[in-house]
């Protein structure tokens, strides 16, 4: 077991050098480099006032003398990758912010968006898919499996404008955003908390929506695999009650497959809600990943990519945690 | 009710079972009856298919969905209650009911063919063996573990402190079935339907393990249902023979007379067709001709017209033989051969 | 690696040392730490038109066998030679997988579950003119009526070509694997339990088939199976398996009433005999279980489970010999025992 973790953290480690690569070289992609990208903006993007470009040839070197750019790509690498550790991923072009300054709040909450569609989604379709497959052919189990199409079926940003519209005309709830005005710049406090929770409920069910609905399908489509089988039978020919016998054997084992899964959750909400966001106005990374990939702001491109990209390393090295905790034949290899 | 049935474990009378599927109706038994005696061990026979396994579900009442009891009594005679006691219908009880999880588990065990797969992957074998006796004993946690253990020691599985907390993934395939059936006989069994025990496992473990059912029986006097396809295995093991077809029983009796003197046609090509170590090789076996049918496909009649060498036509084809004894003797059979249509005997001249 | 040699004694099949190592990997690095021996130095030879049995409890190593015979695995050292139909003998276990092609059309295999060994989107015509696509009969009406010819042979209606696997029971889906294998003319046949799945009835159905088609068209068969019964109904001879070694081979009869290692008096003990009479139930059983072939134990490793074992059974290896014409034994004590087989008094046995 040991050795499986050692080889899965060193495998992680090892994903994370080749997404950090990646998103340095997205960097160095474009034609010119950091320099010559400030300095045109620094111009208003000016391609044909050639005057003013070699007029400021003299900055642009400084510059790039200052910056490192004139070494080799490895050392620059390096020098990227230092700053990168210290959280420093350099300067938007389009905003001319640090990123982190832009993008730091929206990664929490983005996180603690995808934390809540997570829980909506396990808690609503774990006891749905149970049921569903205990009692399968039954009236209950196809008005669930329609129930399921249809969240399949309606796509999220008429899901969230129908719910907003519900929040607004009859619960008079301030829909939108993440956080109401007065507490959208405040500091975590109890009141900031409650107040998340108030508005999270909404972009939960709309982005959860879809993935309760598929994963009642494949928890039900396990569990019917699982409840045949020979060791279920075993159980209850020993007189076990039924509820107790589904919940310690077959519920156990068809849940695996979403341990392994978690780690794939976030890159996927993230892709995934981008118009959500965007109707609903929430603060989170996946519109701002959007319009910088639009607006070529590549460092902030990159940041956010290298970024999801550690998040979702880390998440896949927390659920083969779980499984190896989870399922014994794993941790006894 | 007659003598046999009065001092009997267990007595199945026209049993129907049915599984519903949306093709059609699978009559998986379609009337049948068998009579196991206390301490004695019935060997059940017969091809895939014949509805072996459900006949053992439904004693227990764990038949795989969509399967039902459709008629039939399965009568259980508690041996421990004296024969004044009246026997318990098994087919009127709630399947998940208190009183059929007190029985099965507790009065009537299972073994079944997959030693594989018959333990949860992911619970000890302790675990699943300290349930089993929690469940239908007075036992604190600590004292099911330690008959656990004397259960082991008594199946034959060395160091039973160690298997306890092991997987079952880690045991070989002798193991694992000798595990199953230290959990069978954990609480005391009057009844042990052994569905295919050994079928999965090679013929030196296979020997070991009906060795060890043969002298837990003799030590607990329980009651073994063998099922088997296997006839040298009902050779071997059993007292009395219930041969089955397509969801019925074709003949029964005790084990010499089905081996040395079978009546019907189906149990005397089966018996014939099995290759023996005992032939003198390489030589045509005689074999029943054809396959079974499709279980949509009944045939009319006697099921097994169609592949039978006596077939009689205009009888076998009509009418359904009935199940009667010979002669007033233990044996019984179901073949116009030996009844005419009307249910009397016939001078039997086909012997 | 072609040296023809005359084809004086009808040996088909030669297979001299045959050994077959699958690595063990373990640790951090996957590295490898051992090396499970499921072929353990194996010899033994086919005689063309004969039925050599291959018996032996789970893991023993007959599949790999019979799996490197027809180079499905690559051996890991040791001879297979085979006598090819023009009186070539080549060496499969070093031949080159492009000189491997045509002598698949002299040897095939029959597999143990017919279930899952057809591919079930193909139907009968597609699943039999398979083969014989590959080896260039490109015509489809040429094809389709050597594909009737091929079921009419093992008892199917041709009518049956265009339906697909599933509409078949497991006797007949058996059936339809045996015409495959016979379609290109196979000289060596090796089935590895091609009954073992089967019901009783149709058990000796294809048993009787098998037969049937060995008289025919003179085939060679390596027929692997763990029942000593279906074993002892086809095969001319039978070697005895145990933990990846042959411990005996000797003439069916001989072996069945005369065994001289002490494994296989075991396992023919063990074996169901379908006669209430006999009452054998007071005869010895092997205790324990089959040694690891990843670490198996020291001398005969036959030893730890052995009633007759002796000190120099502990320490030093048996090598198998000839005990008298014909029959070989791999044990220490192969001179002195006195072993019982299957033994038949006025139709009774012990
Ligand atoms: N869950 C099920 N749904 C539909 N049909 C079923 C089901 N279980 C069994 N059957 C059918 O019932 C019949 C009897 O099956 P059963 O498993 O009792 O046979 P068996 O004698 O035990 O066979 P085997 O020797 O293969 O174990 C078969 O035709 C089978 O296809
Ligand atoms: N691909 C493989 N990798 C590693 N080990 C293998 C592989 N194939 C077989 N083995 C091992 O080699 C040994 C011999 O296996 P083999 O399948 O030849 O046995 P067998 O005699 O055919 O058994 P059975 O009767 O169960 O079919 C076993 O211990 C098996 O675990
Ligand atoms: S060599 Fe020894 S241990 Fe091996 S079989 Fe012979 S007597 Fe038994
Ligand atoms: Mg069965
Ligand atoms: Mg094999």
């Amino acid at each position: 077991m040991i050795a499986f973790l050692v080889r899965r953290t060193l495998l992680a480690g090892l994903t994370t050098f080749v997404i950090s690569i990646v998103a340095f070289l997205a960097i160095q992609l474009p034609p010119g480099d950091y320099a010559t990208t400030y300095v045109e903006n620094l111009l208003g993007g000016s391609f044909f006032n050639t005057a003013s470009a070699l007029g400021d040839q003299a900055t642009e070197d400084q510059i790039r003398r200052d910056l490192g750019l004139d070494r080799p790509v490895f050392i620059q690498y390096s020098k990227w990758a230092w700053r990168v550790v210290h959280l420093d991923f350099g300067i938007s072009i389009e905003h001319g912010r640090k990123i982190t300054e832009i993008v730091g709040q929206r990664l929490v909450n983005t996180v603690l968006l995808a934390l809540g569609t997570i829980l909506f989604t396990w808690v609503l379709a774990v006891p749905i898919g149970i049921y569903s497959a205990v009692k399968h052919n039954t009236a209950g189990d196809y008005a669930v499996t329609f129930l399921g199409f249809l969240g399949l079926a309606v796509p999220d940003f008429l899901l969230a404008l129908g719910l907003m519209w519900i929040g607004f005309a009859y619960f008079d709830l301030s829909v939108g955003g993440l956080y109401s005005p007065e507490y959208l710049d405040a500091a975590w406090s109890f009141g900031r908390a409650v107040d998340l929770l108030k508005h999270l409920w909404i972009p939960a069910i709309v982005l959860g929506t879809a993935g309760t609905a598929g994963l009642i399908r494949i928890l039900r489509n396990n569990l019917l695999d699982e409840l045949a089988k020979p060791y279920v039978v075993a159980a209850r020919a020993r007189g076990l009650p039924e509820w107790k016998l589904v919940l310690k054997y077959p519920v156990r084992m068809a849940l695996n497959p979403f341990i392994s899964t978690i780690g794939y959750l976030l890159p996927f909400l993230l892709s995934g809600s981008v118009i959500v966001s965007v109707v609903l106005s929430l603060p989170t990374l996946g519109p701002v990943l959007l319009r910088s990939l639009t607006n070529q702001d590549l460092f902030l491109a990159a940041a956010i990519v290298l970024m999801l990209g550690v998040l979702t390393v880390i998440g896949t090295l927390i659920s083969d945690i779980l499984l190896v905790i989870f399922d014994p034949r794993i941790r006894l290899d | 009710m007659t003598e046999t049935e009065s001092s009997s474990v267990l007595s199945v009378r026209d049993l129907m079972v049915h599984y519903p599927t949306d093709e059609g109706v699978v009559k998986a038994l379609d009337g049948v009856s068998l009579d196991i005696q206390p301490g004695q061990t019935l060997g059940v026979v017969g091809e895939s298919g014949c509805g072996k396994s459900t006949i053992g579900r439904a004693i227990l009442r764990i038949l795989d969905k969509p399967g039902q009891i459709v008629g039939g009594e399965i009568l259980w005679n508690d041996p421990e209650k004296g024969s004044g006691s009246r026997p318990v219908d098994l087919t009127a009880q709630e399947p998940n009911g208190p009183e059929m999880r007190a029985i099965r588990g507790g009065d009537i065990a299972l073994v079944f063919q997959e030693p594989m797969t018959s333990f949860s992957p992911i619970h000890t074998i302790g675990n699943q063996m300290s349930e089993a006796i929690t469940l239908h004993q007075d036992k604190t946690a600590a004292e099911a573990k330690e008959w656990s253990m004397e259960l082991m020691n008594m199946v034959g599985i060395p160091n039973p402190p160690q298997r306890f907390d092991e997987y079952s993934y880690q045991l070989s395939g002798g193991l694992r079935q000798r595990a199953m059936i230290a959990m069978a006989i954990s609480c005391g069994p009057k009844l042990l339907i052994a569905d295919e025990p050994t079928t999965a496992l090679d013929v030196t473990t296979q020997a070991q393990i009906l060795d060890l059912l043969r002298g837990l029986q003799e030590k607990n006097n329980m009651a073994i249902m063998l099922i088997t396809h296997n006839l040298g295995v009902i050779a071997e093991m059993a007292d009395e023979v219930v041969v089955m077809y397509l969801g019925r029983a074709v003949e029964s009796g005790p084990v010499d007379d089905i081996f040395h003197q079978a009546k019907h046609p189906y149990s005397r090509g089966l018996l014939e067709s099995i290759p023996s170590v005992l032939a003198s090789g390489r030589e045509r076996l005689p074999s029943i001709a054809g396959s079974i049918p499709h279980p949509f496909n009944r045939p009319s009649g006697c099921t097994f017209r169609p592949r039978c060498p006596s077939f009689i036509p205009g009888t076998c084809d009509v009418n359904v033989p009935q199940y009667l004894a010979l002669g007033g003797g233990q044996q019984k059979v179901s073949c116009f051969l030996h009844h005419s249509p009307s249910g009397v005997e016939e001078v039997s001249s086909h012997d | 690696m072609i040296d023809s040699i005359p084809a004086m004694d009808g040996t088909i099949l030669e297979v001299r040392n045959l050994t077959k190592h699958f690595p063990i990997k373990r640790g951090l690095l996957k590295r490898t730490v051992g090396a499970v021996k499921a072929v353990d130095d194996v010899s033994f030879n086919l005689k063309q038109g004969e039925t050599l049995g291959l018996v032996g409890e789970s893991g023993c190593g007959k599949t790999t066998t019979s799996r490197c015979i027809l180079r499905a695995v690559d051996p890991t050292s040791g001879e297979i030679m085979f006598r090819t139909a023009d009186g070539h003998e080549v060496n499969v276990a070093t031949l080159p997988n492009r000189e491997m092609r045509p002598l698949r059309r002299e040897m095939q295999m029959i597999f143990q579950d017919p279930f899952s060994s057809l591919n079930s989107r193909m139907s009968l015509l597609d699943i039999v003119g398979e083969p014989l696509l590959v080896h260039g009969m490109t015509n489809r009406d040429e094809r389709q009526e050597r594909v009737a010819e091929l079921l009419r042979l093992v008892g199917l209606r041709p009518e049956y070509m265009q339906r697909y696997p599933h509409a078949f029971s497991g006797g007949e889906r058996q059936r339809i694997g045996i015409a495959r294998a016979l379609a290109l003319h196979p000289r060596l046949v090796v089935a590895d339990e091609p009954v073992s799945a089967l019901d009783v009835s149709v058990q000796a159905q294809v048993i009787n088939l098998l037969m049937d088609l060995q008289e025919e068209f003179e085939l060679t068969y390596l027929f692997v199976a763990h029942d000593l019964s279906v074993v002892k109904q086809i095969s001319d001879r039978v070697a005895v398996m145990y933990v990846g070694k042959i411990v005996e081979l000797a003439d069916t009869a001989e072996l069945f009433t005369k065994p001289r290692h002490p494994y296989s008096e075991a396992l023919l003990a063990a074996v169901p005999v379908a006669d209430p009479r006999l009452h054998r139930k007071d005869r010895k059983l092997l205790e324990g279980e089959v040694a690891n072939p990843a670490n198996p134990p020291s001398g005969c490793y036959f030893h730890p489970r052995c009633p007759y074992a002796q000190d120099v059974c502990r320490t030093e290896t048996p090598v198998l010999s000839e005990v008298s014409p014909g029959h070989f034994a791999s044990c220490h004590r192969v001179q002195d025992l006195e072993l019982t087989g299957i033994v038949q008094v006025d139709g009774e046995s012990t």
